[in-house]
């Protein structure tokens, strides 16, 4: 292990302990997109499912959380839980997952950067995709079928111990451009 | 959350002195109090051009090593790059980014040094001197040119031009477009031939975010009621990506007007193309199909294919572009890489304003800096400027106009890996110091340049909302770079 990996653990371990949620900075939406949308004076926009904060109604008990599973870009696996009607990208900023660079648009549906991949099985329980979501998710790295965007996905007690991966964001799946093409 | 915010940054800073020492000791709180007043890092990096290249390239080494330093140096007063003069008004949701690149520049281990003319104010040597490494991310400040007669006519722009007009760059502040024509032509088919095309036929309600005041104005008085989007090749090699079709199908008064014929055979081929081409190509037959005459629509967009701009017409006056001849072209070969080849015939259409939209270009910024005229970037291994060492890129400059910022984020995140790794691998002679960021403020001082820090672009910040709220918007943006740095250095 190098040393850097080593302060960077350390770092990590301290930083639970301290049981510090808003760090200063790291990999990418930190604070909340929820609290960025009420200060943020020049943020007009309304996030499209609002579904996923009308259906916050106050703490739930812990029986109410839902597990999640993610699958990092190095093949590890993460479990965490959610409350339903958080989406999954609530859930990997309220648990600080360090996913480089998810979430850049926090949520407003126009960046993919949320690009997650689903088991087939699950996939099909996550409900009906927009046009809009679709036409995001065409410009993500290495769409597969079972492709989603985490920002758009709600939690539900039926998707309770579901795994989402985090795609690769290697050079060779990239293709030239916008990945329209 | 102050207290928390502290320790934290305390953690940090003895981590950062634990491992610049050589040492990794457990006893994590125990050296917090030991070495809290501790600072220094050993590590020199800076970054040239503070868009989203710049950002994320910082944002992945501050993150992976706790021992690096990085400085951001940018030509403007403002940092964030194409996010703040490229980015369409009426996509105020893609700016979300600021707020992560604002936590970048806040962090302790990184510092914004706006009003830096790289190559000018100071040379890239001099940079290389100060610093380990240093990371060229500039971006693509020039522009294709179409290089036909009549290019230089009044009512002949570059969208880059058109774009930074309307987003409040300083130097286009003069650009004052004459809108009076119906008829415009845009030349190029990207998102961002159709981020113009939308500004020009949007209602202006869509538009009040922070476009210019002046902008505003001038498309209220507006008389454009008819857009073409012409590309040199056919529907099945559009550049755009499908959200921005969608939008234009979408605008409000606004009918769309393709022609039939430009599609025959095109459903044939569907059921071959990879899922984003497919679906593009979809929306647009379906458009096609459902056009119909609406008499109460009072403005009109349509794509024109297999076109290529030959010469821009004068009018009477022998000053202003009247019209644009056009080249028809057939396609050689399929898919994404058939060409565009002439038949020898052409056809003329009539407009008012012409608008070149057929891509950025990045330019040289020293010459010490290696650099692939041919294909307007820096050449590069993995982000490794060729034929350097400690030189790297990242973003436009590294591979060229294309793609959004997703894609530039990964791509600094690779830049920023391939960094990482020559500084393990030994490949870059750490072992020497560096004077960083106190050498540099020395030249610029001795030359008379005047730097703006991070908290000095936070003053204009608050200017441009202040007067926003004025004008019932969420910024009015300051466009003369004078103003800026009496704003800043008030
Ligand atoms: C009109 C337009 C609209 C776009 N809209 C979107 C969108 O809606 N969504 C999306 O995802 N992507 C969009 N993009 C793409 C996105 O902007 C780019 O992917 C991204 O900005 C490229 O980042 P960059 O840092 O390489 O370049 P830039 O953003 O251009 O940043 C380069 C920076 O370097 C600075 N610089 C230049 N020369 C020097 C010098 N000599 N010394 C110091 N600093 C210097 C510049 O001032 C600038 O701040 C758009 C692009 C354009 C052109
Ligand atoms: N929100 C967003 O996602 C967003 C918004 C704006 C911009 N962007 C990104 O920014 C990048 C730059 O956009 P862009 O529109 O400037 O570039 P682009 O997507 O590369 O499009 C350039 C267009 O110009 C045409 N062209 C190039 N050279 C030509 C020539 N000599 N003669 C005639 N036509 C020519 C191209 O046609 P050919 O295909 O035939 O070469 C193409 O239609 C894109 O990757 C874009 O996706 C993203
Ligand atoms: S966070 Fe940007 S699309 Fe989901």
């Amino acid at each position: 292990m190098s040393l850097s990996t080593t302060a960077r653990r350390l770092f990590n371990v301290s930083v639970s302990h301290c049981s510090l949620t808003l760090s200063r900075y790291t990999t990418t939406a930190k604070s909340s997109s929820k609290a960025i949308s009420l200060t943020c004076p020049s943020k007009l926009y309304i996030p499209r499912r609002e579904i996923s904060y009308s259906n916050v109604a106050g703490p739930l008990r812990s029986e109410n959380k839902v597990t999640v599973n993610f699958v990092n870009r190095d093949g590890e696996k993460i479990t965490v839980k959610g409350s339903p009607g958080d989406t999954l990208l609530d859930v990997v900023i309220d648990q600080n997952l360090d996913f480089d660079g998810f979430g850049a648009c926090e949520g407003t549906l126009a960046c993919s950067t949320c690009h997650l991949i689903f088991e087939e099985e699950v996939y099909k329980k996550l409900g009906p995709v927009t046009d809009e979501e679709m036409d995001m998710l065409d410009l993500a790295y290495g769409l597969t079928d079972t492709s989603r965007l985490g920002c758009q996905i709600c939690l539900s007690k039926s998707l309770d111990g579901m795994t989402a991966r985090v795609p690769e964001s290697v050079a060779d799946i990239r293709q030239s451009g916008d990945g329209s093409a | 959350m102050r207290n928390m915010k502290m320790h934290f940054a305390a953690i940090q800073r003895c981590l950062l002195v634990q491992q610049c020492m050589g040492t990794s000791s457990v006893n994590v709180f125990t050296s917090v109090r030991k070495l809290a007043s501790a600072t220094s890092t050993c590590l020199k990096v800076c970054i040239v051009g503070a868009g989203p290249a710049g950002f994320y390239t910082a944002q992945h080494l501050l993150k992976s090593r706790t021992d690096v330093q990085v400085d951001l140096y940018e030509r403007l007063p403002v940092p964030f790059g194409l996010v703040r003069f490229g980015v369409a008004p009426d996509h105020p949701e893609v700016k979300n980014v600021i707020n992560t690149f604002t936590q970048t520049a806040q962090h302790d281990r990184c510092s914004f040094y706006g009003n830096v003319n790289v190559g000018k104010d100071v040379s890239v040597q001099e940079l290389q001197q100060a610093y380990h490494a240093v990371v060229l991310s500039y971006g693509a400040e020039g522009n294709r040119k179409m290089g036909v007669t009549g290019e230089d006519l009044a009512g002949v722009y570059s969208a880059k031009d058109f774009v930074g007009w309307y987003n409040g760059l300083p130097c286009n502040k003069q650009l004052q477009p004459d809108l009076s024509c119906e008829t415009v032509v845009i030349l190029g088919q990207g998102n961002v031939a159709l981020d113009v095309a939308r500004v020009l036929l949007s209602p202006l309600d869509i538009l009040k975010t922070d476009i210019t005041q002046s902008a505003l104005q001038a498309l209220e008085a507006s008389k454009v009621r008819r857009v073409l989007v012409v590309g040199r090749r056919g529907p099945l090699q559009v550049a755009c990506t499908i959200k921005f079709l969608r939008e234009m199908l979408n605008l409000p008064d606004t009918r769309t007007e393709m022609l039939a014929s430009d599609f025959e055979g095109i459903s044939d081929t569907l059921k071959d193309l990879p899922r984003p081409r497919k679906r593009l190509t979809e929306l647009m037959l379906k458009a096609v199909k459902e056009a119909k005459e609406e008499t109460d629509a009072r403005k009109r967009w349509g794509f024109r294919f297999l076109r290529s701009p030959v010469e821009v017409l004068a009018g009477p006056d022998g000053a202003r572009a009247a019209a644009i001849r056009l080249a028809v072209n057939k396609l050689e070969g399929s898919g994404d890489a058939a060409r565009a080849v002439t038949t020898g015939q052409v056809e003329d259409v009539e407009c008012g304003m012409i608008i070149s939209s057929i891509g950025y270009k990045s330019l040289p910024i020293d010459s010490s800096v290696p650099f692939d005229l041919k294909r307007a970037i820096l050449p590069n291994n993995l982000g490794r400027v060729q034929d350097t060492s400690g030189l790297y890129c990242s973003g436009w400059v590294k591979r060229g106009p294309t793609g959004v910022i997703a894609t530039t984020m990964n791509d600094s995140f690779d830049t920023a890996r391939t960094l990482l790794q020559d500084m393990e691998s030994g490949v870059l002679d750490l072992s020497v110091s560096k004077a960083g960021s106190g050498a540099i403020s020395a030249l610029l001082g001795s030359r008379g340049v005047r730097v703006v820090s991070f908290p000095e672009w936070e003053k204009i910040n608050t200017e441009e909302v202040r007067r926003g709220e004025v004008n019932g918007k969420p910024r009015e943006k300051l466009l003369d770079v004078k103003e800026m740095l009496s704003v800043a250095w008030s």
